[in-house]
């Protein structure tokens, strides 16, 4: 009876992040096919919050307050209590966000717990055996993917599941920190928020997204007024982040984040090859281009040839015209 | 100041040829090679800090033995020598096995910072970097927009990137940090530096060299494998808009709808 681990990451403000919810949901549905049960892990100097809302999602949540995560990098200290609190059960299955902080844990977790990893999931499915389907070469494969032994661990993407609270929410356990917390701890000496850089655009439904073509600061004005009314994020290719247009944060593609979005709607954006890794399976694909050859014509839904300024601006009036 | 870039030759992927053998492993004769992207940045950041501080820069690859081609592209940026692990038990290796064996080279080694890319257009895990870390318990500093070391304080500190921001962290060397391309576009090698790339030292080792055993590591020890692979769903047709701005705005709204976006 496999038991399916869920590390759920806090936000900043300590709520758990909404990635985690949605792992959880499809940890609930794994236990559920396999005849196991769906265990929610949380670590960090005060889990508290963080732990009640993930237990809207699972039945279970062990909620570790480590006061070594205060002051310091979350990952190390927070991988050292989820090897202690997996150690009793080397069947076990983790899973956790595909983000930069999951993807440091994993690293971490992977060596102190034995466990291999399969990393990056675009979706996880049990069939006597866990199934996790990934992307490769930037999206020009997709594998199945399964382990050798008992026992792994799994990043998953954003944006895979539809988070679904429990009707009545579980249990949260309060657990003291334990095991073999030996591995240097990285100080955090100043925290630095930017502006602009808010919305995740890994976790967003919808993204407007802006390239070379969009020529400066001044027209991502008009990508950030499409994103709002929308209801969504705003992305950008290296070339114009290269450019200092828009924080690195907002990057879409091969050096950038791969992003899954409901809608992708790409203003002056070519589509060339490292750009498209990192947003081709979103759902629809909508480019407005000058050029009808560009590659993005290839495999966007809806190409509108012309200016991205002259659509972009009649695409908000009609977009506030529907709303008002 | 000596650094170690860990450096993964992949395939071309503008060549856009990549694809796995029967066995679920990488086909490496269907795709022209090249050094991973952004291990490039990190290769940069190393060479710019031992310009700056003075020191040497180590290049550490596993990979098959005709990788030493691949590498002669990252030596001739400046790197001063290569390391190349390859054994014929590592083909099909995991991330585990990867981690493991990176480790141990670099345990043969000296160093007051490892780097690493933010992950590899390959595989895209992302995650050996921290394996790494947590096997040689040295500090493990990730995202980097900016490094900063102080050999004489014996401490580094690195700007590394958050979803709202960033952090400033800090440890002591020798560390491990992982570079993301912020830190700067690749240069181009020199005419001079491809030719003094040629006789640049790229040392060879098997997993005996590095007191491994092949039950333990590589293919046959993999703690993963592919099931199955296939080619993504194809797209349905695109449809491609002329006329007025507004005609085109109407076009978009109205997919937006059909589909229940808006």
């Amino acid at each position: 009876m496999p038991r399916f681990w869920v590390v759920g990451e806090p936000n900043a403000d300590g709520s758990i992040s909404k990635l985690s919810t949605e792992i959880a949901t499809l940890a609930r549905s794994l236990a559920a096919a396999a005849g196991g049960e769906a265990v929610g892990v949380v670590v960090a100097a005060d889990p508290g919050r963080a732990a009640g809302e993930l237990a809207g999602f699972l039945p279970r949540v062990i909620a570790v307050a480590e006061p070594a995560i205060a002051g310091n990098a979350w990952s190390i200290p927070a991988a050292e209590q989820v090897a202690a609190v997996i150690g009793s059960d080397p069947d076990g299955l983790v899973l956790l966000g595909a983000g930069p902080d999951g993807r440091d844990l994993a690293g971490t977790l992977a060596v102190l717990s034995g466990r291999g990893v399969l990393a990056n999931a675009t979706a996880v499915a049990w069939d006597a055996r866990l199934v996790v389907e990934m992307s490769a070469f930037g999206g020009k494969v997709i594998t199945s993917s399964g382990f050798t032994g008992p026992g792994g661990i799994v990043t998953i993407r954003p944006n895979m599941v539809t988070a679904e609270p429990l009707p009545a929410p579980g249990t949260v356990e309060d657990r003291a920190p334990g095991g073999d917390a030996t591995l240097p701890r990285v100080a955090v000496v100043d925290r630095v928020e930017e502006a602009g850089a808010a919305a995740s655009i890994e976790e967003a439904r919808i993204i407007v997204s802006g390239g070379r073509g969009v020529g400066g600061p001044d027209g991502f004005e008009l990508v950030g007024e499409l994103a709002a009314e929308l209801g969504g994020a705003v992305g950008a290719t290296r070339a114009a982040v290269d450019s200092g247009w828009i924080p690195y944060s907002q990057q879409i593609g091969q050096t950038g984040k791969i992003v899954k979005p409901h809608l992708y709607l790409a203003l002056g954006i070519s589509g060339a090859i490292q750009h498209k890794v990192g947003m081709q399976t979103a759902e629809t694909i909508i480019a407005v281009n000058r050029d009808p050859d560009a590659p993005i014509a290839e495999f966007a839904d809806l190409l509108v040839v012309g200016d991205l300024f002259e659509v972009g601006r009649a695409l908000l009036v009609a977009l506030r015209g529907r709303s008002g | 100041m000596h650094i170690v870039v860990l450096t993964k030759p992949v395939p071309d992927p503008a060549a856009a040829a990549e694809r796995l053998g029967p066995d679920g492993r990488l086909d490496r004769a269907a795709s022209p090679t090249v050094v991973n992207g952004n291990d490039e940045y990190a290769l940069e950041a190393a060479l710019k800090l031992v310009e700056a501080h003075g020191g040497e820069v180590t290049l550490l690859t596993m990979a098959p033995p005709n990788a030493a081609d691949t590498m002669r592209k990252a030596l001739a940026m400046g790197a001063t020598r290569g390391v190349l692990v390859a054994d014929p038990a590592l083909a099909g290796s995991c991330v585990r096995s990867t981690d493991e064996v990176l480790a141990a080279a670099l345990r043969e080694l000296t160093f007051d910072l490892v780097f690493s890319g933010f992950d590899t257009s390959d595989g895209n895990a992302g995650v050996v970097g921290a394996a790494i870390a947590a096997r040689l318990r040295l500090p493990y500093l990730s995202n980097a927009a900016k490094i900063e070391p102080d050999p004489d304080a014996g401490r580094v500190r690195v700007r590394r990137i958050t979803p709202t921001g960033y952090d400033v962290v800090e440890a002591p060397m020798p560390a491990l940090v992982v570079c993301t391309q912020v830190l700067g576009e690749p240069r181009y090698p020199s005419l001079k530096g491809i030719m003094s790339a040629r006789s640049k030292e790229i040392a060879s080792r098997s997993l005996a060299d590095l007191h491994l055993d092949v039950a333990t590591v590589g293919g046959a020890a993999a703690t993963t494998e592919v099931l199955d692979s296939r080619k993504p769903p194809a797209r349905g047709a695109t449809r491609i808009v002329r006329g007025s701005a507004e005609e085109g705005a109407a076009e978009i709204v109205a997919l937006l709808a059909s589909r229940r976006l808006i």
